[in-house]
């Protein structure tokens, strides 16, 4: 049995003209798995995991985390559910020490009688621990949101966002982090606007717009990309991308920092003048573009 | 249980942090004590008045001595013509002019009567009646001296005496309005926005999901609240006993019983509107116009409620603070025990229930 399983799960927002956040979203996390939500801003991640932390109610459809429903049995999962809100700020002026504190007490338990579950993060910041949460590096505030959420052993770890506005050497240490909690046996759903941290993940969903575009292994969703991909770099890329739109010949043509990246009708390259170009493997943003354009082309 | 004293220690965190806030809290019942106290009295004191004294006789520098020797009373000038009256009062020094005709002393002497004139400047009209009042007693006073050798068959004596608060000392009326004001500012206020400031931070949505229940969210964060209070109506009776002289004439355990029950009623108030609003700022402006106007305007603290039309009356009746100040000064100020205000308290108490059950229930278990 799954650890979170989703079924048909719609949410609408607004009175007059409702938005759809979220499209019958089907989908299940394994147990120990770490699974990963990616999806830009508005995708509606934010909305499924306040469905999946009993925060918020779904219009349609059912989901239950350890076999228990979101909906009738949201006392029980609040026990063993972890839940770290994108805008979650900890309490700025209580200590890294009195934070963990209290969200160890709120749960019933111990810093002591926990302290060996979140040992591998804590000791990082642990010199710090009189100090206070609003004076922290945002690497540093994370990890101690990180022990928060998990000072209470929960079997499921919800993180919304936790990487967004950290620094990327910082990114890299909470992913790993995340990965060594797999040996805890813990389930991690976690979200994420940036592509590249999608490698990191054991299972990807692929969100946009309210759907679930696709759902694989990060090599797997690699595999799907259906056509080669060429990087293509001139003087100018952005004229190159003006002129590489009317040509009928290219099948799509995107910038990525300081390539082009193109594919071309009938996987037939082309020559372009006075630019190099080389052929590359995707990497999961293009498949998420991919899959976004067949989306609106099918639409 | 051991959850909800968790809760309370990270409250009491939050608020010694705040050094600032906290200097405030503790500091403005002194403040405002000393501001209603000193400076914004109705009392008349050091009033200048001036004098056309046309008879120049002994018996007017006499009635003028009498105003002169009077500690509530300033000679302030003399005039010599009707026309310095007009002048004297552009000058807006003088409050009252007292106005000796010439022939004062020969109609006193003849006649038994005489007329003085007082004429005040109304343009404050309460504090005018209470200087021409005041004028007319040291008159009449002055007249029973001139009469003590004489019998004068039918005089009628009248006297006035006010009760409990005989020199009619503004204070004595403020410091139990000042008691509630400062604790309906600190609970609903501070409660209100403490928790508001966990729904904008983000960490309420934490807090949600974990197993704590509601009512201990609510209640832990009231507990911090309602010892500041406490401390603050320590301070308010200690200040207004031993340095404004206010009599604290009943039984201080009872003042203090009413001073919890009107704290829990305002700390239900604030956490009822932490409730139902969003933002720390909306929390802010209910808290400061939807209670604090209401409580300093119809509560009894500045105008009479008896004075007002039927409709605030019956709005004033929805005032903790009302109930609260009522009480206090039937124990404080007469000395009355509890069945005198067990009728109070028994209000005090069903605001606390009502609005506490109100805001439990309000209390969303989701977003």
């Amino acid at each position: 049995m799954a650890a979170i399983s989703i079924n048909n799960i719609t949410k609408m927002y607004g009175g007059e003209s409702p938005v759809k956040a979220l499209q019958n979203i089907n989908f299940e996390v394994n147990h120990g798995e770490l699974f990963g939500l990616i999806g830009p801003d508005g995708a509606g991640k934010t909305s499924l995991f306040r469905i999946l932390a009993t925060l918020l109610l779904p219009d349609k459809g059912s989901a239950s985390i350890e076999n228990l429903d979101v909906v009738n049995h949201y006392r029980e999962i609040r026990n063993i559910l972890s839940y770290m809100p994108g805008k979650f700020s900890l309490y700025q002026d209580l200590t890294i020490k009195e934070n963990l504190e209290f969200f160890a007490g709120l749960f019933g338990t111990t810093l002591d009688a926990n302290y060996e579950f979140i040992k591998d993060i804590y000791v990082q910041i642990e010199p710090f621990k009189n100090r206070r949460a609003g004076q922290l590096s945002g690497g540093m505030k994370q990890k101690l949101a990180l022990c928060c959420s998990l000072i209470h052993k929960p079997s499921i770890l919800l993180l919304d966002e936790p990487t967004t506005g950290v620094d990327p050497v910082s990114r890299k240490e909470f992913w790993e982090m995340l990965r060594t909690l797999r040996n805890q046996n813990i389930t991690t759903l976690v979200s994420t606007p940036y592509m590249d941290e999608a490698n990191m993940c054991d299972r990807i969903a692929l969100i946009q717009n309210g759907q679930i575009m696709s759902i694989n292994t990060p090599s797997g969703i690699l595999d799907q990309f259906p056509y080669r991909l060429f990087a293509i770099k001139s003087n100018n890329n952005y004229h190159l991308l003006q002129k590489l739109k009317d040509n009928s010949e290219i099948r799509s043509c995107y910038i990525f920092g300081e390539y082009l990246h193109i594919t071309f009708q009938d996987n037939r390259p082309i020559e372009i003048h006075g630019t190099e170009m080389m052929e590359i493997k995707p990497g999961i943003e293009d498949c998420f573009i991919e899959l976004m354009d067949n989306g609106s082309n099918n639409n | 249980m051991r959850q909800f004293f968790n809760f309370v220690k990270k409250e009491v965190y939050h608020i010694t942090r705040d050094k600032r806030t906290l200097f405030i809290l503790l500091a403005m019942p002194i403040i405002q004590l000393l501001l209603f106290g000193y400076a914004i009295t109705s009392d008349i004191k050091d009033v200048r008045f001036s004098v056309l004294d046309e008879s120049g006789s002994t018996a007017s520098r006499q009635l003028v001595e009498k105003f002169a020797g009077n500690k509530y009373f300033i000679h302030y000038s003399d005039l010599h013509s009707y026309d310095d009256i007009e002048r004297e009062f552009h000058k807006g020094k003088t409050k009252l002019v007292i106005v000796i005709p010439s022939d004062f002393a020969n109609e006193l002497q003849h006649t038994g009567t005489a007329r003085v004139q007082l004429l005040a400047d109304a343009s404050d009209a309460s504090e005018a009646s209470i200087v021409a009042g005041y004028g007319q007693l040291i008159i009449s006073d002055f007249q029973q001296d001139l009469s003590k050798n004489e019998t004068i068959p039918y005089r009628i004596h009248i006297e006035q005496k006010m009760l409990y608060n005989p020199q009619l000392i503004s204070s004595y009326n403020f410091v139990p309005g000042i008691i509630g004001l400062v604790l309906m500012l600190i609970c609903a206020i501070m409660t209100s926005i403490s928790i508001v400031r966990e729904k904008e931070e983000g960490t309420m949505e934490v807090l949600l999901v974990s197993p704590i229940k509601p009512v201990y969210i609510v209640l832990a964060k009231a507990v911090p609240y309602l010892a500041i209070a406490f401390v603050n109506i320590l301070s308010i009776l200690f200040i207004s006993h031993f340095l404004m002289d206010v009599p604290i004439v009943g039984n201080i355990f009872l003042i203090l019983f009413l001073g919890i029950l009107f704290i829990i009623s305002a700390l239900s108030l604030g956490l009822l509107i932490s409730s139902i609003v969003d933002t720390q700022r909306v929390a802010m402006i209910i808290s400061a116009v939807g209670l604090l106007v209401p409580t300093l305007l119809l509560s009894g603290l500045i105008y009479p409620i008896e004075n007002m039309p039927w409709l605030l009356r019956a709005i004033s009746n929805i005032i903790p603070a009302k109930w609260f100040i009522s009480a206090v000064k039937d124990v404080m100020l007469k000395g009355m025990g509890f069945e005198a205000i067990a009728f109070e308290c028994g209000i005090l108490i069903l605001m606390a229930v009502v609005l506490l059950t109100i805001s439990i229930k309000q209390f969303k278990n989701r977003l």
